[in-house]
């Protein structure tokens, strides 16, 4: 477990990214001037709700934005020395599914429905590793069996509508760590899924990380459950930016963001006696949409203790303790050296 | 909450035919309830839990008397009397359409996705309207629509959103609004599928302390079908967990979460993640396999090609719910032995 060590060398950074979409003429801020890092062996949670900009940062990461409407207008992703958004697609081609690889929220959708399963897995094989038919199916065979799949030899030749939904997310993670990736971008990849099959997926993710120690995982999720269960370090975004990151312990332990302490009062927690059959906290209002953000701090018309500058100017995100940092005028930092992990403010000139 | 009973569910079977073949046959069943009882008091929130194709969500159209209008096929068998205030408790199951009509107003529902279930072409107005045009004629427009402004006032929302239409609003005040339309003809009863699961989660907690103001205020009972665990302990009186049409246990919240007895029930308490990192890594019984499918059940107890403990006996009997204590019901009789087997052993020991 790594826990934000920062000594170590990064696996992956992302320095100021922005993704805009154009919707009717202006253009919504998805992902506004995101930072963070992944280390080697982690588990990096990303939580957040509809709207706050945790899967367009991943879909980011991957390249996978449509263009139109949406356009990464800045900031880099570093991996391994190399800044993702400038490679053309051909490049970008032999990072994805190898070096950094993706699994979906819809099992359901995200297989092709006229090709069997083994088909779908030799691909990213013979793609990326230049390998024979024949030794591509044997590879399939035996990555069905890593992920728990009996029989794999016969259901090989099976089709995605002969799978449940839980042996469909199996497939999607067979596809992809069938490159030996090590980044695996994992997007709400349980939410629809029924809690016993959620369990086998998680303990499926962990079990294979373990064989690949200097791999990582970034779990983007809204449930907060998930997260306390698998992650090392959480990212916490809204409108988005990032509000809050922070190890998973100090996270729940110490929750500094109003946004984070809201989520966690909002939330039923029957295995924590003081909170049991209490009435739950909820956080005022709705989620804003992303081409109606405030001005200034993106939570300030649902935060109880907001104060007037809250609603001008947009705090930045502070080191508050050490690797503990939060976008909020009213946490003091601790330190007398605080890093903040904001980019330069976008030129508003800046031609989109 | 009374303990005076409001609905009574009495062996309730729904079976939904599948057609196969050129002559288009009647092939098999879909045994999406097979034998299910339990009873809701005036003021008391049941949960129902259980996994998706468990039939919770069958038995909620049950209790309303509508699976009629979705699958005019469906085999039915069983009871399900409701007590009125005064008088003798009525099967609503027997009832056609038009004798239904007046059981409507006491026995509301409200559903999982408020994006498809408010008419898209109606204003707030009319929906919330709706059930007071239908069942209350004798009101006049005037206080129909004096009623429709305190209802959404009521909900959280202002009345000057009545003429605004569904598409305006976001998804927790849409299904405020779905709960003002459930209350409007002042239920007894509301049925509940999935309210906050499509819900981001900061919005949840609204819905689910407005449900819970409601019941306060109005007395209304609630069965409340979901599958988020967590959720239905935090409003439920009493839990009852569904696996492949059967209720394998019932009993208080407590003691269907924290003291879970069936094989069942405890792999489901356990896979439910826990919100708090210290507790990180607590055991799990992990299912293997998926449930099967309802066309073809299991022979004996449905569990039993899941169950940690299954013995060779169990492909042979369905297991009857059996008390264990004066509110907890459990639907296996081997729960009971392994408790005694471990106390025959440390009686052993001591002597």
């Amino acid at each position: 477990m790594t826990n934000g060590n920062t000594t170590q060398q990064p696996l992956l950074e992302v320095r100021d990214l922005r993704t805009y979409f154009n919707i009717e003429g202006s253009w919504a801020k998805a992902v506004d001037g995101v930072s963070f890092e992944v280390y080697p062996g982690e588990v990096l949670g990303i939580v957040g709700e509809s709207g706050s900009g945790k899967s367009v940062t991943a879909l980011s990461i991957m390249k996978l934005i449509p263009d139109p409407p949406g356009r990464i207008v800045g900031g880099q992703i570093l991996y391994k020395g190399t800044d993702l958004v400038r490679l053309d697609y051909t490049d970008m081609y032999r990072i994805r599914g190898k070096e950094i690889a993706m699994i979906f929220q819809e099992p359901m959708t995200s297989l092709n429905p006229v090709f069997t399963i083994g088909m779908q897995i030799a691909e990213v094989l013979q793609a990326h590793e230049g390998i024979s038919p024949e030794d591509a199916r044997y590879r399939a065979a035996d990555l069905l069996t890593r992920v728990g799949i009996p029989d794999a030899e016969k259901r090989l030749d099976d089709y995605p509508h002969q799978f449940s939904g839980g042996m469909r997310q199996r497939v999607m993670i067979a596809i992809a760590l069938a490159c030996n990736p090590s980044i695996l971008i994992a997007d709400e990849p349980t939410t629809a899924l029924d809690v016993t099959i959620q369990a086998q997926i998680l303990e499926l993710m962990l079990e294979l990380k373990q064989q690949r120690g200097d791999a990582a995982i970034i779990l983007i999720t809204h449930n907060l459950a998930v997260v306390a269960e698998m992650c090392h370090r959480v990212i916490v975004m809204y409108g988005g930016k990032i509000q809050e990151i922070a190890d998973v312990f100090e996270l729940f332990g110490n929750p500094l963001h109003p946004y984070t302490k809201g989520l966690l009062a909002s939330i039923p927690r029957p295995e924590i006696p003081e909170y049991r059959g209490k009435r739950l906290v909820a956080i005022p209002g709705n989620v804003p949409s992303i081409m109606n953000l405030p001005k200034g701090c993106k939570f300030c018309t649902r935060c109880s203790v907001a104060i007037e500058r809250c609603f001008t100017v947009e705090p930045p995100l502070v080191e508050i303790t050490p690797n503990h940092f939060v976008r909020c005028h009213l946490v003091e930092t601790t330190l007398s050296t605080p890093r903040i992990l904001d980019g330069q403010p976008l030129q508003e000139t800046m031609s989109l | 909450m009374s303990s005076s009973p409001l609905l009574e569910v009495k062996d309730l079977h729904v079976y939904f035919p599948v057609y196969a073949g050129v002559l288009q046959r009647r092939v098999a069943d879909v045994k999406a309830v097979d034998g299910v009882s339990f009873a809701i008091a005036r003021g008391e929130t049941l949960g129902l839990v259980g996994e998706s194709g468990c039939g919770k969500t069958t038995v909620g159209r049950a209790l309303i008397n509508v699976l009629r209008h979705v699958a005019p096929d469906v085999r039915l068998k069983g009871e399900v009397l409701y007590y009125p205030p005064e008088g003798a408790p009525v099967n609503l199951l027997s009832l056609s359409t038009k004798q239904m009509r007046p059981y409507r107003k006491r026995i509301a529902m409200i559903f999982q996705d408020p994006y498809s279930s408010l008419n898209a072409r109606l204003s707030v107005r009319e929906i919330v309207r709706e059930p007071l045009d239908l069942h209350q004629p004798q009101m006049s427009i005037r206080e129909r629509n004096e009623r429709v402004e305190w209802l959404l006032e009521k909900v959280g929302l202002q009345p000057e959103y009545a003429e605004r239409y569904p598409h305006e609003f976001s998804g927790g005040q849409r299904q405020r609004i779905g709960i003002a339309r459930a209350l409007a003809t002042n239920p007894e009863l509301i049925i509940c599928d999935e309210p906050v699961s499509a819900l981001d989660v900061s919005v949840q907690a609204q819905v689910i302390n407005l449900m819970e103001d409601l019941r306060e205020e109005f007395g209304i009972a609630y069965l409340f079908i979901a599958h988020d665990l967590s959720v239905v302990y935090h409003i439920s009186h009493r839990i009852a967990v569904m696996y492949l049409g059967n209720i394998v246990e019932i009993g208080t919240r407590d003691e269907v979460y924290f003291t879970p007895k069936h094989p069942y029930t405890q792999a489901l308490i356990s896979a439910v993640p826990v919100s708090d990192p210290r507790k990180r890594g607590k055991k799990r019984i992990i299912l293997e396999g998926d449930i099967p499918t309802p066309i073809n059940k299991p022979s004996g107890c449905s569990f039993r090609t899941r169950c940690p403990i299954a013995r060779a006996e169990c492909a042979h009997f369905t297991p009857e719910l059996q008390p264990h204590s004066a509110t907890h019901y459990v639907a296996c009789p081997y729960v009971d032995q392994e408790f005694v087997s471990v106390g025959e052993e440390e009686n052993g020991l001591l002597q």
